[in-house]
C-alpha cells in the first residue's frame, strides 16, 4: 500500500467517525422529529386556522379553511367554559396533591421505620392501585359511587346513616380527587422511600446518640433528605392535574353532575371531536402546554435553591 | 414529564388516521383502475356497529360473488363518525359503506363525507319508505344520502304486574301520566314510572318531536333554529314540573345503577323506541313477560309520535364503487330476505315497509306476553312527526348533557327552561361562528 493509498484511508476513517456521531443519532431525531416537533408544529398551524362554510354547508367544496390569526386563541382563554373549568381543576388539585403527597410522604416513612413489620407486603399493597389504568379504576369507583349499585351505601343504609350522593354538585370534585389518590399514592410513595433508602446509616447512628427520637429523626434528617423526591413528585402531580381527563371522562355518563368540559382537556376532546372544531382544540391545547410549562419551570427555579443547594454544596 | 397534550392530541389524531387506513387495507381501493366491468370481483368494506349485519352481509356474499363485502365492526355511533370524519380529512382510510344515525346525516354530509347515490340506486327504491324516513336521507333535496335501514318510533314501555298490583291505569294523556307517575310514588316512595336523562339528548329530541317541534329548518340559503320554540319549552317544563315535585326520578339512562333499577321493580317504566325489548332483555332478564308496551302519552289527543334512533346505510365519498355498494344498501334494507335477517338476527326494526308484515309476524321473544306486539308498533309507526335535523346536531346534543345535567341536578322546573334557551344560543352560536348562514 503506498502512502498515498494509506492517507486516504485514514481520511475515510476520520471522515466516518466525524459522521458517527450522527449516525448514533439519527434515530432519535428522527422519531423525536416525526412524533414530537412535527405534530406540534401542526397543532401550531392548526390552532391558526379555521373553517368557514358557505350557505347551507351541504355538498361538496361548502367549507374552506382560512387562516383565522389569533382569534381561537382569544375564544380559548374569554370561554367562560374554559375559565370554569380551570377553577374546577385548580380545586381538584388543592384538593388532591397535599393528601397524595401527605399520605405518601407519611407511608413511606412508615414503611422506612425501623420498628415496621410487613414491609414488602404493605409496599405492594399501597403500590398495586397504581398499576390499574384510569380508566379502569374510574370504572370500578363508579360502581362504588352509585347508591343503587354500592356496597358502600347498602351498609350506611343498612347503619341508618344518611350519606350524601357523593356524585352530587358538592361532593363530586372529591370523587374525582379519590380516584386521583388512590391511584397516585403508591407511585409516589415509592419515588420519596427509594430516596430515603439512600440516606447513609450513620446519620441515624448519630443523631441517636445525640438522642433523637424516630420522629425527631424523621422530621429532622429524612424529611430535609428527600426534599428533592419530594419536590419531584410534587412537579409530577401538579402536571398530572392540570391534564386531568380519564377519570372524569369515565364517571361523565354515570351522573348529571361532570359537564363536557369538566377539565380543560375534557374541552379540548368536546371541541376535536364531539363539535368537530380541530382549530379551537388545536389552540386551546396550545394554551395548556403553555401554561403547564410556565408553572413547571416557574416552580423549579422557585425551589431550585432551596431544594438542590445541599447536593451542589456537598 | 408526560408529553404535551398539544402533541398527544396530535399522536391520537395520527394513531386514528394510521387506524382508520389500516382497517380499510383490503377495502375498496384494491381494485386499483376502478373500472367495475363484469367478472371482476370488487371489495367493498362496511363500517357498522348493529347487530345481525353479518348474517345479512353473508347472504349477500353468497348470492353476489363478484360484489363481496366486508362487515368492519364499529364501536357506537360517535366513535365510528370521529372515525370517519378523521379519515375523510386525511383523504384515504373511509369505508365504501357507513352506518349513519338519522340525525348525523347533515353533519356528514356537511363534511363532504357521504356520496350522492340518486343516480346509481335501483329504481324504485324510495317507494319502499315513508316519505319522512326518505326526507331524512334526502334533506328535502333531489340527493339521496343514504338507504333508510331502521327506525326508531317511540312507545311507553311499562310494567304490567306493577300497574295491576297498585291499580294503576295506563296513561294516555301526559296529564295521565303526571298523575299515575304522582299515585305510583306515594304508593312506593321506592318506585318511579321513569326518569328524565340528561345524558340522553335522542331521547330527549324525540320527546319534543312528538310535541310538534322540529329544531332545525332550511329556508332557502339560511339554516333556520327553532330549539327553543314553544313546544319544546312545554316539554321542557313538563319534565321539570316532575322533577321538582321529585315524583320522577332525574339519575342517567344507561348507568348500572339504572340497569339494577330496571331489574328490581324501581323503574316502573321507561319511554322508549321500538328496540327497547332487546334493552330490556339485556339489562332487567329478571323482567321477562312482566312488560307491555303502549302508545305514547298524548299531549291534546291527537296521535303522535317521535323517533329515538335508527340509522341508514350510506356510501362515502371515498368510495370507488359507488354503483355496487348502492346495490348492496338497497338490498340489505328493502329486500324481502335481507330484511327477515335484519329483523331475526339483528332485532331492528325494520324501516322497509313491504317488508314488515313478513318480518315482524312474531312479537320479540321478551314480550311473549303480548302477540299483538308488532301489529300496534306498526300502527304507531305511521304517527311519526316530520322533524328536521341540522348540521350541528352534535353541537346541540353536548349542550343537552351540559345544560340538562345542571337542570336535573337542580330539580328546578325553572332550570329546565332555562337549559332549552341555553342549547338554543350555543347551537345559533356555533352555526353563525362557523360561517353559515342562519335566519333569526
Amino acid at each position: 500500500m503506498t502512502t498515498t493509498e494509506l492517507a486516504a484511508s485514514a481520511a475515510a476513517v476520520r471522515r466516518r467517525r466525524r459522521l458517527a456521531p450522527y449516525g448514533f443519532l439519527a434515530p432519535a431525531m428522527v422519531l423525536f422529529a416525526l412524533f414530537l416537533a412535527l405534530p406540534i408544529g401542526y397543532a401550531l398551524y392548526l390552532s391558526l386556522r379555521t373553517v368557514k362554510v358557505s350557505g347551507l354547508g351541504l355538498g361538496k367544496g361548502a367549507r374552506t379553511e382560512i387562516w383565522a390569526g389569533f382569534t381561537n386563541y382569544t375564544a380559548a382563554l374569554t370561554d367562560p367554559e374554559f375559565i370554569a373549568s380551570v377553577v374546577r381543576v385548580t380545586l381538584y388539585g388543592l384538593l388532591l396533591v397535599p393528601t397524595m403527597l401527605g399520605l405518601a410522604l407519611l407511608f413511606a416513612l412508615l414503611l422506612d421505620s425501623r420498628r415496621t413489620c410487613g414491609k414488602g407486603v404493605s409496599k405492594i399493597a399501597i403500590f398495586l392501585p397504581y398499576a390499574v389504568p384510569a380508566v379502569i379504576a374510574s370504572l370500578l369507583w363508579g360502581f362504588l359511587y352509585l347508591p343503587g349499585v354500592s356496597p358502600f351505601y347498602y351498609v350506611f343504609e343498612k347503619l341508618g346513616w344518611d350519606v350524601p350522593d357523593i356524585l352530587s354538585a358538592q361532593w363530586v370534585v372529591f370523587a374525582i380527587a379519590n380516584i386521583g389518590l388512590w391511584g397516585g399514592v403508591g407511585f409516589n410513595m415509592l419515588v420519596i422511600y427509594t430516596s430515603l433508602k439512600s440516606i447513609p446509616s450513620e446519620l441515624y447512628e448519630a443523631a441517636r446518640l445525640d438522642g433523637a427520637s424516630e420522629i425527631g429523626i424523621a422530621l429532622r434528617i429524612k424529611i430535609p433528605i428527600a426534599m428533592p423526591s419530594l419536590i419531584l413528585t410534587f412537579l409530577f402531580s401538579m402536571v398530572a392535574t392540570l391534564q386531568v381527563f380519564a377519570e372524569p371522562m369515565t364517571l361523565r355518563p354515570l351522573t348529571n353532575t361532570i359537564s363536557s368540559t369538566w377539565s380543560p382537556l375534557m374541552k379540548v376532546y368536546r371541541d376535536a371531536f364531539t363539535r368537530d372544531d380541530i382549530y379551537s382544540a388545536s389552540a386551546t391545547s396550545v394554551v395548556i402546554a403553555v401554561a403547564t410549562f410556565v408553572l413547571s419551570f416557574g416552580f423549579l427555579l422557585l425551589v431550585q435553591n432551596r431544594a438542590f443547594a445541599q447536593e451542589s454544596r456537598s | 414529564m408526560r408529553l404535551h397534550t398539544s402533541l398527544r392530541l396530535a399522536a391520537v389524531v395520527a394513531a386514528t388516521a394510521l387506524l382508520a387506513t389500516a382497517c380499510s387495507s383490503g377495502g375498496g381501493d384494491e381494485t386499483t383502475d376502478g373500472s367495475t366491468g363484469s367478472g371482476e370481483k370488487v371489495e367493498l368494506t362496511f363500517w357498522t356497529w348493529a347487530p345481525g349485519m353479518e348474517e345479512v352481509v353473508d347472504a349477500w356474499n353468497a348470492k353476489n360473488p363478484n360484489i363481496h363485502v366486508t362487515v368492519n365492526k364499529q364501536d357506537g355511533g360517535d366513535p365510528a363518525v370521529t372515525k370517519l370524519l378523521t379519515a375523510i380529512k386525511a383523504g384515504s382510510g373511509a369505508p365504501d359503506i357507513f352506518q349513519t344515525e338519522y340525525q348525523k346525516i347533515p353533519t356528514l354530509v356537511s363534511s363532504d363525507a357521504l356520496a350522492d347515490i340518486a343516480d346509481v340506486l335501483p329504481d324504485g327504491t324510495k317507494d319502499h319508505f315513508a316519505a319522512g324516513t326518505w326526507e331524512a336521507v334526502t334533506l328535502g333535496s333531489d340527493a339521496v344520502y343514504g338507504v333508510p335501514q331502521d327506525s326508531g318510533p317511540m312507545e311507553f314501555y311499562y310494567r304490567d304486574d306493577v300497574f295491576q298490583q297498585l291499580g294503576l291505569q295506563v296513561p294516555t294523556t301526559w296529564e295521565q301520566y303526571a298523575e299515575v307517575a304522582e299515585q305510583l310514588h306515594t304508593a312506593d316512595p321506592t318506585k318511579y314510572l321513569g326518569t328524565f336523562s340528561a345524558t340522553d339528548a335522542g331521547w330527549f329530541t324525540g320527546l319534543t318531536q312528538q310535541a310538534g317541534a322540529s329544531w332545525w329548518g332550511i329556508d332557502g340559503d339560511a339554516w333556520s333554529v327553532e330549539i327553543n320554540s314553544v313546544q319544546t319549552l312545554k316539554v321542557a317544563q313538563y319534565w321539570g314540573d316532575l322533577v321538582e315535585k321529585g315524583v320522577i326520578d332525574n339519575k342517567p339512562m344507561y348507568t348500572p345503577e339504572w340497569n339494577a333499577a330496571l331489574n328490581d321493580g324501581t323503574q316502573v317504566g321507561w319511554l322508549s323506541a321500538i328496540w327497547a325489548p332487546g334493552v330490556l332483555e339485556g339489562n332487567a332478564p329478571d323482567t321477562a313477560g312482566k312488560w307491555k308496551m303502549a302508545p305514547m302519552p298524548q299531549w291534546d289527543g291527537d296521535n303522535a309520535t317521535g323517533n329515538w334512533g335508527g340509522s341508514a346505510s350510506s356510501v362515502t365519498s371515498q368510495s370507488k364503487h359507488a354503483k355496487e355498494a348502492a346495490q348492496f344498501i338497497a338490498w340489505m334494507n328493502s329486500d324481502q330476505e335481507a330484511v327477515n335477517i335484519l329483523v331475526s338476527a339483528g332485532g331492528l326494526y325494520p324501516a322497509d315497509i313491504p317488508g314488515q308484515a313478513e318480518a315482524l309476524a312474531n312479537p320479540p321473544a321478551f314480550f311473549s306476553n303480548q302477540p299483538d306486539f308488532y301489529t300496534l308498533a306498526g300502527q304507531i309507526a305511521q304517527t311519526v312527526t316530520p322533524f328536521t335535523y341540522g348540521p350541528n346536531v352534535n353541537v346541540a346534543y353536548s349542550a343537552y348533557n351540559d345544560e340538562f345535567g345542571k337542570a336535573t341536578e337542580a330539580k328546578k322546573a325553572s332550570a329546565f327552561t332555562d337549559a332549552v334557551q341555553a342549547m338554543q344560543t350555543a347551537t345559533v352560536d356555533d352555526l353563525k361562528s362557523s360561517g353559515f348562514t342562519v335566519k333569526d
